[in-house]
């Protein structure tokens, strides 16, 4: 049978999978240490199951799940790079594992180094003056910098500045973000080379602009060649330009947020500083700024006075805290290990190889397919299933039938300003015959839409499970299991 | 030099130039304006070796007093409890920790149905009719539910007790912040919710009423009673919770609540000095579309097999944009597994018997306490594994001298609350023995 039961399902009253010590103190009745209305009436229904019934049923999962460890994932934008083992190890040490949040500053002096020495360490990455690392993922840092923008502009007592400039590749998350943090989103278009249209930049911009959200190299995996002209163009109506840095895997080294204008910088440590992504989380999403917006970083921020290691709670601008305690440390550790293994030249090395990769298998496979834009890509590209929805065959389709093949598909139908977009992020992680392998299988693809279409548009025809039927799933949603 | 994470090789390398047509790697970046390239090296430490790396970490980790060396009886928020030893086992397996959001449901099937198993175990804790697949934190939940019922009354004040957490209550002002809306603060009283306030506050712009159940203090608060008000005029009724302490409390369900938020960390995930934890969101079908976050649901293939998928992405920033209900992208799916496999190991019965240890052993420590002739504030209260002691000095005072008797002590209220100077949060898990509780009450003896 290819389904696995719900653990639910392997419930039976009597099994245990846990081991207790017996209560050692002298036991009170429930009802003197508790009025009766606050004592649950019906238990919970968790599972009963033994200990090797449990980690069955996790095993059976992990098999019917798709690793970075399982395969290629050239899943664009998310930067799907190798998560080094020794990370996990070190996240693991008890020191790390083991400490509270409470404690005195005077018991969590390493931790407070890490974190201090982070922070330092991103700043110098990107270019900015100083780092938070509250913000848990990216979408987090992203609220998080437009919060200090606000405060900045309200600061000067522009409360004016009502909106936020995203260009028409943007991450869903930037518009979001800007509706969160109490701002209004403006589309600027991109032109025929796939970058922020400069005019239409000038025709949007004016005294009600609070920022620009760019991420860049844009999500088409372009290099925002404009972006000195752009960075004045904002500036000078008063502007700020955050930068997201979710592709930031392209330009560690080579160039900085900082150098380019950027006023916020956010970075998501879960993809370019190997997280890693847990299947959807948890991330880490610092901010930096420049020296104008220091003084509403939310609080505490982490701070040396000699040798010691401190938290700065003196802030009396501060936006206030984004997030309970300091940050999502465990990835933070992760990210630091990173960063202390590869050093400057391993970082700068990752993004040569990194828009090297991207680069060979653009060209690779541009014959194949359409290429809305031809330029040198950086760590990503992006190509069109035009020519093989004329035949048919839909970029969905080909992307099912990547799953037959072993792979995980590229992001499909995104960026949404190209039409049956496939975007491809190889990482600098993989081997030149991984690249070579998934590109004949991309070949193979399209010549099967134009030869034996039907292969491609019933795929996949490997995987444990086949299409699902995502449209009951919204009209009719079934969100937990119900004993019958 | 050479890094094993990185294949290319210089015959890679130029091979690959070749198919691109260019000379030099350099070559790729030349759309990068000359003014804004960097030139030189980063000025960041040089590489380290395996060996170097678990040499100079394990220096930085070793200069932390972590529970294991020490004997806790720090909460506030953060718990050390027993971590079952299968949850790092499942946790590790790559499959799932190196797996990206499920977006492909074909080659996802063990994170989605992982994930709709924790949504189940998290709606049944709570008495809720559905869970989302996890948020950030307990805190940045519970700013989400209450930015999510502002929404939904099109009510601009929230109404949030000063007995839940200090740092949940600074998120959601910053949130709310962003959001245009006022945070209206309700008293206490004996270290519960006071309800004339809340009475007084409450009116018809109230957006929501947030408490925490067991409170900030430990207390446990008179949900029924302030159920009553929360719903007396338009505003949604918010709970945030320690779900463990759910194994024995009448779930806020059972209560009336409209949303029920909290932390999973006490299921299976370490301290780790904050972070990352497990938020958690449950609430009623009538709020499902307005919940923020993932969703998986379940369904069946072209073959009628039942299978999982996100669903109801009509409300995510990916679709929706600047409309959605959420910025959330990024969640803590693996935490959420790690609470997962906890949850199931301890199952129907553990996390009762897990629970019950907590309320008794808190119970033996606050009478050991009274029976010493110590100041226990609030003490008439029900609690569940935490309660508060007034010292005749400050709590840092105390700590320091603790902390020389190998114990890490509670947490200083006086940080958030200037009325509580010299008084201590003091955490009893199912983790601290008779013994090490004996011990604790006696080197304060001299501190009463």
């Amino acid at each position: 049978m290819n389904n696995q039961p719900l653990i639910f399902e392997l419930s039976k009253p009597g099994r245990i999978s846990y081991s207790l010590p017996s209560l050692d103190v002298t036991e009170t009745d429930l009802n003197e240490l508790l009025p009766n209305d606050l004592i649950r009436d019906e238990a919970p229904e968790l599972p009963e199951v033994s200990e090797l019934q449990l980690i069955r049923h996790y095993t059976a999962l992990s098999n019917r799940n798709h690793g970075v460890d399982s395969g290629f994932y050239p899943l664009g934008s998310c930067t799907m790079k190798y998560n080094p083992k020794i990370n996990e190890d070190i996240a693991r040490l008890k020191g790390f594992t083991h400490i509270h949040p409470y404690q005195s500053e005077e018991t969590v002096q390493g931790a407070l180094e890490l974190l201090y020495d982070l922070q330092t360490s991103l700043e110098e990455i990107t270019g900015m003056d100083e780092v938070t690392l509250q913000p848990a993922a990216g979408a987090h840092g992203e609220w998080t910098g437009l919060m200090l923008i606000r405060a900045f502009h309200e600061a000067n007592g522009d409360f004016q500045r009502t909106k936020v400039i995203c260009p028409d590749s943007a991450h869903g998350t930037n518009p979001a973000s800007a509706t969160v943090a109490g701002f209004d989103t403006i589309t600027v278009r991109s032109n025929e080379k796939g970058l922020v249209d400069l005019e239409h930049l000038r025709e949007v911009v004016g005294e009600d602009t609070a920022a620009l959200m760019l991420t860049n190299p844009n999500t088409l995996g372009l290099f925002e060649e404009n972006i000195v002209e752009m960075a004045e163009i904002i500036h000078n109506a008063g502007g700020k330009i955050y930068y997201d840095g979710a592709n930031s895997n392209a330009i560690l080294g080579i160039a900085r947020p900082g150098d380019m204008g950027f006023d916020v910088v956010h970075l998501n440590l879960h993809k370019t500083f190997t997280g890693p992504h847990g299947g959807g989380g948890p991330g880490s999403g610092p901010v930096g700024v420049k020296k104008d917006l220091i003084p509403y970083l939310p609080k505490p921020v982490i701070a040396k006075d000699g040798d010691r290691y401190f938290f700065d709670y003196d802030r009396p601008e501060s936006i206030g805290r984004v997030k309970p305690y300091y940050g999502n440390f465990g990835i933070n550790v992760r990210a630091y290990t990173y960063i202390r293994t590869m050093g400057p030249d391993g970082l700068r090395q990752v993004s040569e190889d990194a828009v090297l990769n991207a680069n060979y298998m653009f060209r690779r496979l541009q014959p194949y397919f359409d290429a809305p834009y031809t330029q040198h890509c950086k760590h990503e590209f992006v190509l069109s299933g035009k020519r093989q929805k004329k035949l048919g065959v839909r970029t969905l389709d080909m992307a099912k039938r990547l799953l037959d093949f072993g792979y995980h598909p590229p992001t499909i139908y995104f960026p949404l300003n190209v039409e049956e977009c496939l975007m491809i992020e190889p990482t600098e992680t993989e081997t030149k015959e991984t690249l070579d392998e998934f590109i004949d299988v991309m070949i193979q693809i399209a010549k099967e839409a134009e030869e034996n279409p039907e292969v491609v548009q019933e795929a996949p025809h490997h995987t444990v499970i086949g299409r699902l039927d995502e449209t009951t799933a919204a009209r009719k949603p079934i969100l937990r299991y119900e004993k019958s | 030099m050479k890094f094993r994470y990185l294949p290319v090789t210089e015959q890679d390398k130029k091979e690959m130039m070749d198919e691109i047509g260019v000379n030099s790697v350099e070559e790729l970046f030349s759309d990068i304006p000359e003014k804004v390239r960097f030139k030189g090296e980063m000025d960041l430490k040089e590489a380290l070796s395996e060996p170097g790396i678990l040499k100079e970490l394990g220096r930085m980790a070793s200069k932390n007093a972590n529970s294991g060396d020490y004997t806790s009886f720090l909460g506030a928020g953060v718990y050390e409890h027993y971590i079952p030893s299968v949850v790092d086992h499942i946790i590790s397996r790559s499959e799932f920790y190196t797996a990206y959001t499920p977006y492909q449901p074909e080659i996802s099937q063990g994170e989605l149905q992982a994930i709709f198993e924790f949504q189940t175990m998290i709606s049944e804790l709570t008495g809720m009719e559905l869970a989302n697949s996890s948020m950030y934190d307990g805190p940045t939940a519970l700013s989400e539910a209450a930015m999510m019922s502002a929404g939904q009354t099109k009510k601009k004040t929230i109404l949030v007790s000063k007995a839940v957490h200090p740092e949940a209550r600074e998120v959601i002002k910053t949130n709310a912040k962003g959001q245009n809306l006022t945070v209206v603060e309700i008293e206490i009283e004996e270290g519960v919710t006071n309800i004339d306030d809340l009475s007084q506050k409450y009116d018809d712009n109230t957006a929501c009423v947030v408490v925490q159940y067991p409170n900030f203090f430990g207390n446990v608060e008179n949900l029924a009673e302030i159920e009553k008000i929360a719903h007396s005029k338009k505003g949604l009724f918010v709970v945030s919770s320690n779900p463990l302490s759910l194994g024995v409390l009448q779930p806020p369900g059972k209560f009336g609540a409209d949303i029920v938020v909290g932390d999973a960390q006490p299921f299976g995930i370490s301290a780790q000095f904050g972070g990352p934890h497990c938020g958690f969101f449950a609430t009623t079908k009538k709020l499902m579309r307005k919940v923020p976050g993932r969703l998986v649901g379940q369904t069946t293939d072209d073959q009628g097999q039942r299978g999982f998928v996100l669903t109801l992405q009509a409300r995510e920033q990916h679709i929706r944009r600047d409309k959605a209900t959420s910025n959330i992208c990024s969640n803590q799916a693996l935490n959420a597994l790690a609470a997962s496999v906890a949850m199931s190991a301890l199952g129907k019965k553990g996390i009762k018997e897990m629970a019950l240890q907590n309320i008794q052993k808190a119970n033996y420590a606050k009478k050991a306490f009274i029976n010493k002739g110590f100041t226990v504030a609030f003490s008439k209260n029900a609690i569940f594994n935490e309660f508060v002691i007034k010292f005749s000095r400050p709590v840092q005072e105390v700590n320091e001298m603790l902390l020389q008797k190998g114990i890490i002590g509670g947490y200083d209220l006086g940080r958030d609350f200037s009325e509580f100077d010299n008084h201590m949060t003091i955490a009893v898990t199912e983790l601290r023995s008779k013994e090490e509780i004996d011990h604790l009450v006696l080197a304060l003896e001299g501190v009463k």
